[in-house]
């Protein structure tokens, strides 16, 4: 067994795979180099970053896999879970070495983990979708913090993009430090400093960066949330189960109530 | 200067809340006008401490009603507060909403108020500002208000994705005797011409002659019934909804259990435990109909005329007829797979696809993520041991009910726990 250390990125990844094939090597465990700790018998290998040989492996696995499968593969490297990683290579070694097809093989353990992944990532990806509250901005910006479980923003560009044409948003992730702000024409990356001037560790916007619409609206939605339950209904169960509590601060309708 | 607008949002979303369609699906509205919105797959943005999903801004434009329906809040006469949103209102509410990705759009229904002619064109009155003048791509479901004329009816499915009319008790009987004055016959009528309708647009597509042919009520329609109110049997409840669902092409029907509002002694008296369970139970007939194959005659019959309660429908049919199992994993058609309680839409597929690469064994369908403890009973796969007797229905759901993490037993019978 060889040990395989590389840097968390696709890039590093896809070429973590290549490797493996030029080596000719029988069985690798692929670490990410942040959990990395050395040991006596390990035979570790850094792995580095090569473009070229990344793009090789990809277009190998756009060969065998449908544009759907490699979305999957894609979204399942966003969770940066590194179990992910070594399924993501696992799987990779699998498709290649068996003929077309086999990514339908849910009784493969490789499968079937990248597709379990693929799916609590698209269930994060969903909740943005959902849990995105703007607060418009008295320059007429809608900004909305946010702290997904996994690095979903690549994945909601278009969806914002299309629903959000006629007004200029930002989507920051807090933890990542990262965001996305649309400026009526495209979508781009921004870094901390374009909102250097949010405090973005707090949720709510201070009253002088609002827009004079922004308190009644949201005043309007919380009493909406309100009055819209049925108490002789009551089920924190599902409420909580649909509504995980660590979203809450993030929901101006949940404030208050964790 | 808050508090007027505050108020009637609060009459007027909480007298909209017993509508329990929430759906904000179906339709395919894209926004290519560089306006603002589209409504595709549906999302739920909160979920209310009912555990309710909130998708739509879900309001009356107003609760003033010349009817007198037993069952319903706004009835005339009950003494509640009274209120009504003006056009302006409710557009600019729902941009405000939509805008903060609060919502997917605006659900809208009404009190009948003067006639039902008036009361309609308000509603699409408001649906036409928010498509034309806002350009408002998102999601419109409208009420259609039983009696408006054809005209209003065909416009109002111009700017609606959805549209619905309560069917309010299962059957006719049942209706009667809440709310005199009303008749499924008027339900059918605008539900007939509604489908009639949204075919004929469908129809004017295929021919290609005209370019672009708008959309007419893309997402379908829907109904709803209020459960435990009247002493409708579930068959009697199912049969209606299947009815409905063949006759109509509905969407969906929805089952709402009946909130005591009402000292009325026709009905189940304030303070009583809204039938949840039971509805919960309706829910899972619908699902086995309309996405497992089952005939609502196989679910529920003479012999069977109510679902049971502390085992879901497809167990309780597969305990029927335990004649037709165990069947074979690796060779049983999809749509025998389908049946087997514990396997579900997503897993029978996996099983199928899986199964072309060899015999699959007990511990890969668990990794597909069957609820193997339930379905076991039920099935054979490459290493299922031989099984030396045929276990008898009373015990087999004996042993499920043990083994299973207690998600019945935990529930007392019809009733939910409610924490």
């Amino acid at each position: 067994m060889t040990t395989y250390i590389f840097d968390g990125s696709l890039e590093g990844l896809l070429t973590s795979i290549f490797e493996f094939y030029d080596r000719k090597e029988k069985s690798v465990q692929l670490v990410w180099n942040k959990f990395y700790q050395p040991s006596m018998l390990d035979e570790a290998l850094e792995v580095i970053n090569d473009e070229t040989k990344a793009r090789r492996v990809w277009e190998g696995l756009k060969k065998k896999l449908s544009p759907d499968w490699r979305t999957r593969f894609y979204k399942s490297y966003l969770s940066e879970d590194p179990q992910t990683f070594q399924d993501l290579f696992d799987f990779a070694r699998y498709i290649f070495d068996s003929p077309a097809g086999a990514e339908a093989n849910f009784g493969n353990p490789h499968v079937m983990a990248i597709s379990k992944m693929d799916k609590r990532v698209n269930r994060e990806k969903h909740r943005m979708k959902a849990f995105i509250r703007f607060q418009q901005t008295a320059d007429g910006i809608y900004y909305c913090p946010v702290e997904p479980d996994f690095n979903v923003l690549p994945l909601i560009v278009s969806f914002f993009k299309n629903r959000y044409a006629d007004q200029q948003w930002i989507i920051y992730d807090v933890k990542r430090k990262y965001g996305l702000f649309y400026d009526l024409n495209k979508v781009q990356e921004i870094t901390y400093e374009f909102v250097s001037e949010i405090d973005t560790k707090k949720v709510a916007l201070p009253a002088e960066l609002t827009d004079a619409k922004e308190e009644l609206a949201s005043v309007l939605w919380k009493d909406y949330f309100n009055s819209t339950n049925i108490p002789a209904r009551k089920n924190m169960k599902l409420h909580i189960q649909h509504v995980p509590k660590r979203y809450w601060k993030y929901l101006n309708e949940k404030e208050g109530k964790n | 200067m808050y508090d007027r607008i505050r108020e009637k949002l609060g009459i007027l979303a909480d007298a909209a809340k017993y509508d329990v369609s929430c759906s904000s699906s179906g339709s395919k509205r894209k926004n290519d006008n560089k306006g603002i919105g589209d409504a595709s797959n549906g999302i739920c943005h909160t979920y209310t401490e009912d555990g309710r999903c909130v998708s739509l801004l879900k309001i009356l434009l107003t609760n003033h009603c010349i009817y007198d329906c037993a069952f319903c809040v706004s009835r005339k006469s009950n003494d509640v507060k009274r209120a009504a949103f003006t056009v302006d209102e409710v557009v600019e509410l729902t941009m405000s909403f939509y805008r903060r990705n609060y919502i997917e759009g605006l659900f809208l229904s009404s009190g009948i108020f003067k006639n039902a002619d008036f009361t309609m064109e308000r509603l699409v009155r408001i649906a036409k500002r928010l498509r034309l003048e806002e350009r408002f791509n998102g999601y419109i479901h409208l009420k259609t208000i039983p009696g408006a004329s054809q005209e209003l009816l065909t416009e109002a499915g111009l700017y609606a994705d959805r549209m619905s009319i309560n069917l309010e008790m299962p059957t006719e009987m049942g209706l009667k005797l809440l709310a005199p004055e009303k008749s499924h016959e008027d339900v059918k009528m605008p539900l007939g011409f509604i489908k009639d309708t949204i075919t004929q647009f469908k129809d004017e597509k295929k021919t290609g002659l005209i370019k672009s042919v708008p959309k007419f009520v893309p997402a379908g329609q829907s109904t709803q019934m209020v459960i435990g109110a009247t002493p409708e049997t579930d068959m009697e409840i199912m049969y209606s909804a299947d009815e409905y669902y063949k006759n109509f092409s509905l969407k969906r029907v929805y089952y709402s259990g009946y909130i005591p509002i009402s000292y009325d002694d026709r009905m189940p008296m304030i303070g009583s435990q809204p039938p949840l369970l039971r509805e919960n139970r309706l829910y899972q007939t619908d699902w086995l109909m309309r996405f497992y194959g089952f005939n609502v005659k196989e679910l529920l019959n003479s012999k069977n005329p109510h679902l049971d309660t502390d085992i879901d429908p497809k167990l309780s049919w597969a305990l029927r007829n335990l004649d037709q199992f165990p069947i074979d994993i690796n060779t049983a058609d999809y749509r025998v797979i389908l049946r087997v309680p514990g396997i579900g839409v997503q897993s029978a597929n996996k099983i199928v696809q899986a199964r072309k690469f060899g015999r699959l064994r007990s511990d890969q369908l668990q990794k597909i993520g069957i609820a193997y403890n339930r379905a076991k009973h039920f099935i054979r796969c490459a290493d299922s041991p031989v099984m030396l007797n045929e276990p008898d229905a009373p015990h087999l759901k004996n042993v499920i009910l043990t083994e299973s993490s207690s998600k019945y037993l935990k529930v007392a019978q019809n009733q939910l726990s409610l924490f």
